[in-house]
């Protein structure tokens, strides 16, 4: 959330033109269609979307973990100038876990109810050939330990089901952490848990994230999280990227009329006062409008926007939207205000 | 007279640990109080476990409450036969959190929201088509897809079709327990005005159960805090919001995640082990209850 005066730091995922699709009896699905993005090395880039907006299929393309019948077919995804989608599968299982490491939304369902959670911990370790038995345990301890699991070495022996969920998704963190990934990919890690627990699940994670000097993909659709933790944001709908820009500006001035929907449908803002709803609802991928995806539910829509779907203009770098009303601002010379057209 | 008032309710659930071990007593609502006023909305906030929903449920009599009274335009709902309970209900309607588990997959949506007329035996056939289409249009649904399937609808589609079903009998009390969780982001704000304005129209009075504060702090008139089953805080919207006393309170206001990029972030942090349940509900301001120090 620095001012953009210093030159960005380096890359270190670079996801270009990324596309993933699925094949249906209702013809080919894009639920991630030219998606690109940069995560620089110590920040943390927020995807945000709703349910079916494609961003958890961003990270399962991203690690190839997507199953039939899905398959990513383009794009490039570059982890430090190495394209993953070039690698052979046993070579991408180096990378999972120990270069790039995945934190999954529901923390019961993640672990194995069948082994101690030490066991799970030293598991990461071991696969990675990090270390090997008694040494692989007491690096398990320390891993519990760091992400601040009372009693590590007693709860080491404890199964997920003893575990309450915030202490399940602390487990979850240290599996991710085991193998020092340079990159953590968090895909609603803290959905499923209660305001309180949430917060502290937040605060661990940024506090990981200056102690392993961590890149951060944090994936949710709750921009109060958001706020809280993301140095840049991509905000998703139907399979792209609308908006992407850095955190403040995106809330203080938002560009795509999607974002400013979204934005304005929080509650609490301004408690009494009616919200500024967005109308309809979030487009199946199979009944996409041939123009821009949001055009329907848009209160800004005009003309081109239902010829077809806008490309992605750049704002700076970083920075870009994929809609029209940016290149009529752009063209007239004047900046339209939000409700100008509504 | 307060439409409805809950004294000293509690519901406790016992559980056999197994040979020559005693009993675990779970106290899911304990010792709660609350007056919820005509046209008002009184909102049960905490986190899960905390009772919100028993207490909900135990009001209906969906659940047999274990001690305590509920009392409905001054009559109280415990001491109610089976039949008068069922009459009783008429004016006192649920809208639960999910849509996608709580409406019946077979049946179309005009027979959803029909049937608590039929059971009721409210009206003819064919006034029970008119109201149902006249609800439809209440809900901004589009009459024309009566007949459709709940899975022809989407989430907030079909949280209308709930609410519809809901007010088929001109209920006083709609207690709507996380009408919005389940939805996607930009589909909550339009249920939620939805709320708001059949509130105004119909003169409803809303027990919100929500562990959502934002939402909370949005719609309701008062709020009570609840913690392992107790009411901790209860008070006016504002003074909730603005002078939290109990530390149970401010913990879970100040880590509501702030959709605000230049929010100073001033998290408290509580000590389980330090809350006194017992010590008793005391009046701070006049409306501010709080079991704090």
């Amino acid at each position: 959330m620095s001012p953009a005066v210093s030159t960005p730091s380096p890359a270190l995922l670079e996801v270009q033109h990324l596309t993933t699709a699925f094949d249906t009896p209702q013809g080919r699905l894009l639920p991630v269609d030219d998606v690109s993005f940069v995560v620089r090395r110590g920040e943390t880039l927020g995807l945000v979307g709703e349910s079916g907006s494609g961003k958890t299929v961003t990270a399962l393309s991203i690690m190839r973990l997507v199953r039939p019948p899905g398959r990513t077919t383009g794009g490039r995804v570059l982890l430090d100038g190495r394209d993953l989608l070039a690698l052979s599968e046993r070579e991408m299982r180096g990378v999972r876990g120990a270069e790039i490491s995945l934190v999954f939304q529901e923390p019961m369902t993640a672990l194995n109810p069948v082994f101690s959670i030490g066991d799970q911990v030293a598991e990461s370790l071991v696969v990675h050939h990090r270390a090997s038995g008694p040494e692989a345990h007491r690096r398990a301890v320390e891993l519990l330990e760091s992400v601040r699991i009372p009693e590590p070495q007693r709860r080491a022996r404890d199964y997920p089901h003893q575990l309450s969920g915030g202490m399940r998704q602390r487990v979850l963190i240290a599996i991710a952490l085991a193998c020092r990934p340079s990159l953590v990919i968090a895909d609603e890690p803290t959905a499923s848990l209660d305001v309180t627990i949430q917060a502290q699940i937040l605060d661990l994670l940024r506090e990981m994230r200056e102690r392993f000097e961590l890149s951060l993909l944090l994936i949710t659709h709750d921009l109060g999280v958001i706020a809280g933790m993301a140095d840049r944001v991509a905000i998703m709908y139907a399979g792209r990227i609308v908006e992407m820009g850095p955190c403040a500006r995106l809330f203080d001035a938002p560009r795509h009329p999607y974002t400013r929907g979204l934005l304005a449908s929080i509650p609490g803002r301004a408690p009494g006062r009616r919200l500024r709803a967005i109308e309809g609802s979030v487009p199946h991928l199979a009944s996409l409008p041939k123009g821009c995806a949001f055009a329907p539910r848009c209160p800004d829509r005009f003309d081109p926007c239902e010829g077809r779907p806008p490309g992605p203009a750049s704002l700076g770098p970083d920075e870009s939207v994929r809609c029209y009303l940016h290149e009529r601002a752009d063209a007239s010379g004047t900046r339209r205000e939000s409700n100008a057209a509504g | 007279m307060p439409l409805v008032e809950v004294r000293r309710l509690a519901k406790l659930f016992r559980r056999k640990r197994g040979l020559g071990l005693p009993t675990e007593v779970l106290r899911a609502v304990d010792e709660v109080s609350f007056a919820i006023d005509e046209g008002e909305t009184f909102a049960l906030v905490g986190e899960s476990g905390c009772g919100k929903t028993t207490t909900a449920r135990c009001m209906l009599r969906l659940l047999e409450p274990t001690s305590g009274d509920v009392l409905f335009r001054g009559e109280n709902l415990l001491s109610f036969s089976r039949e008068r309970m069922r009459r009783a209900r008429r004016d006192m309607q649920i809208v639960f959190q999910d849509p996608y588990s709580s409406l019946n997959p077979r049946m179309r949506a005009r027979q959803i929201v029909e049937e608590p007329l039929i059971i009721h035996r409210v009206g003819t056939r064919a006034e029970r088509q008119d109201r149902v289409a006249a609800l439809f249009t209440l809900v901004g649904l589009d009459p024309q897809h009566l007949e459709r399937l709940p899975h022809e609808f989407s989430g907030g589609q079909r949280q209308r079709i709930g609410l519809a079903r809901a007010l088929a009998l001109n209920p006083s009390l709609v207690i709507a327990d996380e009408p919005v969780s389940a939805l996607d982001v930009s589909v909550q704000a339009q249920v939620i005005n939805l709320l708001v304005d059949l509130q105004r129209q119909l003169k409803l009075t809303y027990l919100l159960i929500a562990h959502d504060l934002r939402l909370v702090e949005h719609v309701s008139d008062r709020v009570a805090v609840m913690y392992r089953g107790r009411i901790v805080e209860m008070a006016p919207k504002a003074t909730i919001f603005s002078s939290p006393h109990h530390p149970y309170t401010r913990a879970l206001l100040s880590a509501i995640p702030q959709p605000d990029p230049h929010a100073t972030p001033g998290r408290i942090e509580f000590d389980p082990a330090a809350i006194d349940l017992d010590r008793p509900l005391a009046e701070v301001t006049p409306g501010h209850w709080t079991r704090g120090e």
